[in-house]
């Protein structure tokens, strides 16, 4: 078993035990029909099948993400070896040195997305071209010898798993692992006689397995993590396996995470010269997000959003600290998970029919809870008197009003994301994006606040209104493409109306003389040299400019972007002015933050400093720097090692603990009987500082006798 | 011309074996004389070195082959424990003799075992009236096992006290061998590198069926011509050569020159072979690429090496991180305060610096530096306010597992851990680019 810890030491590892978790399920239970007024139960059950369904849909982004990339490799690996078995008797085959195919595959340095990757190809690799797929971590292959132990392994293990429907009898095959002798001989061996059984096996029976696969399919090595492996296993693996080319096909595969480059650094040219290596380079994980925020926070389909605190949080993680698809997710799915606990009306956040169907058996006490909503309370104040009466005290009007609003909601996310998607359409080509380059931080802008107040929307207008004609055009016909295979209703007439600007500016050409004015007074300033003069032109040009009527291209340019405007008006407002979006906005972003954002040292100090913080004992909660006596001894250690320098003084160090620690017994403890109650106390003192010392806060010190060294926050 | 004499040969075999190895006569005939006879006892060990590619190998293959003596050829990098290795030798031998069972496995865990065991193989053969030779490849990795095992193979004829020779083949000389505790001494040979007559004698002789040997020659004369100066390696020529043949055969196969057309070809050729050099040569795309590419008409600048695909996407701490660990391993500790710290005062550099500090710190190499200090600086350099959190530590970590930074002296993690920071200047500086640092300013050799 491994451990994460970083501290060298003994670990204790309890088999899990089923019977602890069978308690737990029934504590639950007696918990969950005590408040089931507020669909405990279902709102589980609606979390899991939203994540389920969540979870599909990304497996499948992901693979089509990957497809590209996987069908390079495949082609790949099968032309490799297919050209040597066609082509033996050429002149040509006969002479070249015959290399081993390489495939270098550069997946970027987002290393937790790889396991996903990697998973996929050798699933590809074992449906189309071989089942001898071996994969290799640096971590198991220190030598060449672990690496030769694995690989055989892998590979015998897995033609057992082959072959068990078939052959359940043959013990051919099945020798123990350790019998083997773990060289290239003893794998030669086991593949020839893998090759014969399977000859026999097409003579015998239909051809209808290994026609996927070929004759003397190849033998393919992953390894996954090419910068962790030591020079000399990698050395040694090839010229060992270019040795026996001839007798065993293999392919490598070479994870890649930084550049192509570590090739050639951890390679010598006299052993890279045994490689046929071709470069196949995976998506960036960049695009990777955005495809994956594309599909699924930018779409009606899943009920559940995310607030935009909450989104900067994943996506800043994302980009700042570690590029991972798969740590985005999972914190995605820690904000459902979060968002279903913790909010009782998120039984609601479902398909619009259930959630419908759900409203009419809400408790009194969820009606409650709807009416303590803040977004609720706002929408209660607009409406008249009688109604607010009526919202307030009766449940059956509520809920009748709450299907309507549900309904509101479902259809102002359906409009938000069409016309978000055409926004962006603009503001993705102006210069200097003021609104940002991707879609995902303007929708981020627009759900932050009302986004037509924001400096950086008035700015983008403006240079909207400098577009030229052929680029406007292009981003309206893209426009009504978005209007067109959105779902909404309300889009016919937008389309419309945007048809209509597209045909006003085909018409325009015909009649485009109006622009050579402005051109022949352009022309008229170019041949003023007279600084004075020039000065007038200028002065007159700009005079004219602004009493000069608008073209009329420009006019309709002024249209058209007044028509955006009100279209981002209209259906851009920011989710939290709508009601009821706290039953499906999950905004709480300090318990992500918390759970997400890890920060061991804070967390060890304030555990320290302030024991109350954790230990929630109120005979800790009093002062403010003094150090209690009744706080745990490995605090007041702690403590007192706060006000020492560099290095510490153990005698002194003591003192002062006894000190703190008696300062309640005092009285009680003679002079006599201190001797006795030292050993004690001297016992705990060691005990802090033994504990002290496996946090990493101090260490013993060579510099001087009974002294001991910080480590942290450099002493003084 | 030094015809092969032995008079325990027929001349025929003699005549053969010559023919198949040119230009290692004289290595083969003075070979020969030292083996004797089949029955006579030869050497105990023999050491042959020589550079990459200079025919040890496949000259002792081909005289042990054709000559047809009892040999047993071991490669010591395939083999690479000792007991791997006795036990390849005993399963080798055992295959000479027609009595013992193929699969009889014997495990032989030391020298002692297999000296046991080598004399009951021998014994139980008819190899007994011969010579028999164990030819070991790649020999420097014998230092790298046992200490005992070396020793005891140059010496093998003594301890087993049968008819045996052990010959060793190495790249490295005999002096790299020599044990400190001293050993017997083998006859070592010499095999000197190819001369460039030697190469294209060699390389010429497999001609292709379709063309005549002296096209085929004139071609090698080329391509020596070009690759001559970066590449002595046989086997490596050979592989380009097989190649390039084509482009070479090209205007012949079009009918725009006839084979003898020597100027027209070279002219046609020549660009070619450079730019498999600054390429296929260096590996920076591979031998199936190129040839797709010599078939197709496609540009050559289609095909992007290896070494084209530089940049290395990171997030943004990660980033400063980088750039932090570069700043903390080229710059002297003492001047992290004029450069990081606001109120710094002017200080000169002539005053600044020591005397070994003059010398260039990239010059130098990285110097380690500790994790406190990384972070002070990182703190320092970002202009936002940076959370501690345990994501800035995990990157530091994967940072070393991506090999861009590395650490030094990792015996204990709680012992402040040093790092060094392996990329180079212009990686750095590609880097610092994408986030708008100028990293110039900030290095204290380029101030």
């Amino acid at each position: 078993m491994s451990t994460h810890s970083i501290s060298k030491g003994c670990f204790v590892f309890k088999p899990p035990s089923k019977k602890r978790r069978v308690r737990q399920e029934t504590a639950s239970n007696s918990t969950e029909r005590k408040n089931d007024s507020e669909d405990t139960e279902l709102r589980f059950a609606s979390c899991q099948s939203l994540w389920a369904q969540i979870k599909l849909e990304t497996e499948k982004i992901q693979e089509n993400l990957n497809k590209q990339l996987l069908d390079n490799l495949v082609s790949f690996l099968r032309r490799s070896h297919s050209e040597f078995q066609e082509k033996t008797t050429e002149w040509s085959c006969q002479m070249k040195s015959r290399e081993i195919p390489t495939a270098a595959l550069v997946l970027g340095v987002n290393v937790t997305d790889h396991d996903m990757t990697f998973k996929s190809l050798s699933e590809v690799l074992q449906d189309d071209i071989t089942p001898y797929v071996a994969l290799l971590e640096a971590k198991d292959c220190p030598g060449i010898k672990n690496l030769m132990q694995k690989l055989m392994g892998q590979l015998m293990n897995c033609c057992i798993d082959i072959d068990e429907d078939s052959f359940e009898d043959d013990s051919h095959v099945q020798v123990s692992q350790n019998k083997i002798r773990c060289s290239m001989t003893s794998l030669i061996n086991w593949y020839k006689s893998v090759m014969k059984k399977t000859d026999s096996e097409t003579t015998r029976k239909k051809r209808n397995s290994s026609s996927r696969h070929w004759q003397s399919p190849p033998v393919v090595v992953i390894f996954k993590d090419m910068e962790s492996f030591t020079t000399k296993v990698l050395q040694d693996f090839i010229v060992i396996s270019s040795h026996h080319i001839h007798e065993l096909p293999l392919a490598l595969i070479f994870g890649i995470a930084t550049s192509p480059m570590i090739i050639h650094s951890l390679l010598p040219h006299s052993v890279s010269s045994l490689l046929c290596i071709e470069l196949f380079q995976s998506l960036s994980c960049k695009e990777h997000l955005s495809t994956i925020i594309d599909k699924l926070l930018l779409t009606a389909w899943c009920p559940f959003k995310l607030g935009e605190k909450v989104l900067k949080v994943l996506i800043n993680i994302f980009l700042y600290h570690d590029f991972s698809v798969q740590n985005f997710i999972k914190g995605f799915q820690l904000c459902i998970v979060e968002h279903f606990y913790s909010q009782p009306l998120s039984v609601l956040c479902c398909e619009l029919v259930d959630a419908k169907k759900r409203v009419n058996t809400l408790s009194h006490n969820q009606c409650e809870n709807i009416r303590r909503l803040p977004s609720f309370r706002r929408y209660v104040e607009s409406q008249v008197s009688e109604n607010q009466i009526a919202l307030l005290t009766s449940d059956s009007f509520l809920k009748e009003v709450t299907q309507k609003l549900l309904e509101d909601l479902q259809l102002y996310h359906e409009n938000y994301v069409s016309v978000l998607r055409c926004l962006h359409v603009f503001t993705s080509s102006l210069p200097k994006y003021p609104l940002g380059k991707q879609i995902r931080e303007l929708h981020c802008a627009c759900l932050e606040n009302q986004v037509w107040e924001t400096e950086e929307y008035e700015s983008s207008l403006q240079l909207a209104r400098m577009l030229n004609k052929s680029d406007l055009v292009t981003m309206l016909q893209q426009c009504v493409e978005i209007f067109v295979s959105s779902s909404g209703k309300e889009f016919d007439k937008t389309v419309e109306k945007l048809k209509e600007f597209l045909t006003q500016f085909q018409e325009l050409e015909a009649e485009a003389f109006e622009e050579d004015v402005s051109v022949s007074s352009e022309k008229e300033l170019q041949k003023k040299t007279d600084l004075y003069h020039l000065q007038k032109t200028l002065l007159e040009l700009k005079e004219s400019r602004r009493s000069k009527k608008l073209t009329k291209f420009e006019m309709l340019r002024f249209e058209v972007v007044d028509y955006i405007d009100s279209l981002v008006r209209n259906y851009l407002v920011p989710a939290d002015h709508k009601t009821l979006y706290e039953v499906v906005y999950f905004n709480t972003a300090s318990v992500l933050r918390g759970h997400l954002n890890a920060a061991p040292r804070t967390a060890l100090h304030t555990a320290l400093n302030n024991p109350y913080c954790y230990l929630k004992n109120q005979a800790l909660k009093s002062d403010g720097g003094s150090i209690s006596n009744k706080a745990p001894d490995i605090c007041i250690a702690y403590k007192l090692h706060l006000e020492c320098g560099r290095l510490i003084n153990l005698v002194d160090w003591l003192e002062a603990f006894s000190t703190v620690v008696m300062a309640v017994e005092g009285p009680k403890a003679d002079a006599a009987s201190s001797d006795q109650v030292d050993h004690i106390i001297y016992a705990r003192f060691i005990q802090a500082v033994s504990e002290l010392i496996f946090l990493g806060f101090i260490k013993p010190s060579k510099q001087k006798t009974d002294h001991v060294a910080r480590l942290t926050w450099g002493g003084c | 011309m030094p015809n092969l004499e032995h008079p325990a040969y027929p001349a025929a075999t003699l005549l053969h074996l010559e023919s198949l190895v040119p230009c290692r006569e004289s290595q083969v005939s003075l070979l020969l004389s030292i083996f004797g006879e089949r029955q006579q006892f030869s050497l105990p060990s023999i050491f042959i070195y020589g550079h990459t590619s200079s025919g040890k190998t496949y000259v002792m293959q081909t005289l042990l082959n054709t000559l047809q003596l009892p040999h047993v050829f071991v490669n010591c990098v395939e083999y690479f424990s000792s007991r791997l290795l006795l036990e390849e030798i005993l399963i080798q031998l055992q295959s000479y003799s027609s009595k013992i069972e193929q699969s009889s496995h014997v495990p032989c865990d030391s020298l002692n075992d297999f000296v046991g065991l080598f004399k009951q193989v021998v014994a139980s053969q008819e190899l007994q009236d011969q010579t028999l030779y164990i030819v070991l490849d790649r020999a420097e990795q014998l230092r790298e096992m046992e200490a005992n095992i070396l020793p005891a193979f140059l010496r093998l004829q003594e301890l087993t006290d049968r008819n045996v020779t052990v010959v060793l083949l190495s790249e490295i000389v005999w002096e790299l061998f020599r044990p400190s505790i001293g050993c017997f001494e083998p006859f070592t040979l010499y095999f000197p590198d190819y001369s460039i007559g030697h190469l294209q004698k060699i390389l010429s002789q497999n001609h292709p069926p379709e063309y005549s040997a002296d096209f085929y020659a004139a071609y090698i004369n080329i391509l020596l011509g070009v690759f001559y100066m970066v590449c002595r390696d046989l086997k490596e020529l050979q592989h380009l050569a097989v190649l390039n043949f084509s482009k070479y055969c090209e205007p012949v196969v079009r009918g725009e020159a006839n084979e003898r057309d020597t100027r027209k070809l070279w002219k046609n050729i020549e660009p070619h072979l450079k730019k498999a050099m600054q390429t296929v040569y260096l590996r920076e795309i591979s031998s199936s690429q190129w040839e797709s590419f010599q078939r197709g008409s496609g540009e050559p600048g289609q095909l992007k090496g290896l070494s084209a695909h530089t940049h290395v996407e990171l997030p943004y701490y990660s980033k400063f991180l980088l750039i932090a660990a570069y700043l903390a391993s080229y710059n002297p500790v003492r001047t992290d305060k004029r450069f990081f710290l606001k109120h710094h005062g002017k200080i000169r550099k002539t005053n600044f610096m020591k005397k070994q500090e003059k010398t260039s710190n990239h010059l130098l190499g990285p110097k380690p530096f500790p994790l406190d200090r990384l972070l002070a600086i990182l703190y320092s350099i970002v202009d936002n306010r940076v959370p501690p959190t345990a994501n800035i530590f995990s990157q530091i970590t994967s940072l070393v597992t991506l090999q861009l930074l590395s650490m030094v002296g990792h015996n204990d993690q709680l012992d402040g851990p040093q790092y060094k920071c392996t990329v180079s200047l212009d990686f750095i500086r590609a880097i610092a680019r994408t986030v708008n640092f100028d990293i110039i300013k900030y290095l204290y050799d380029f101030l």
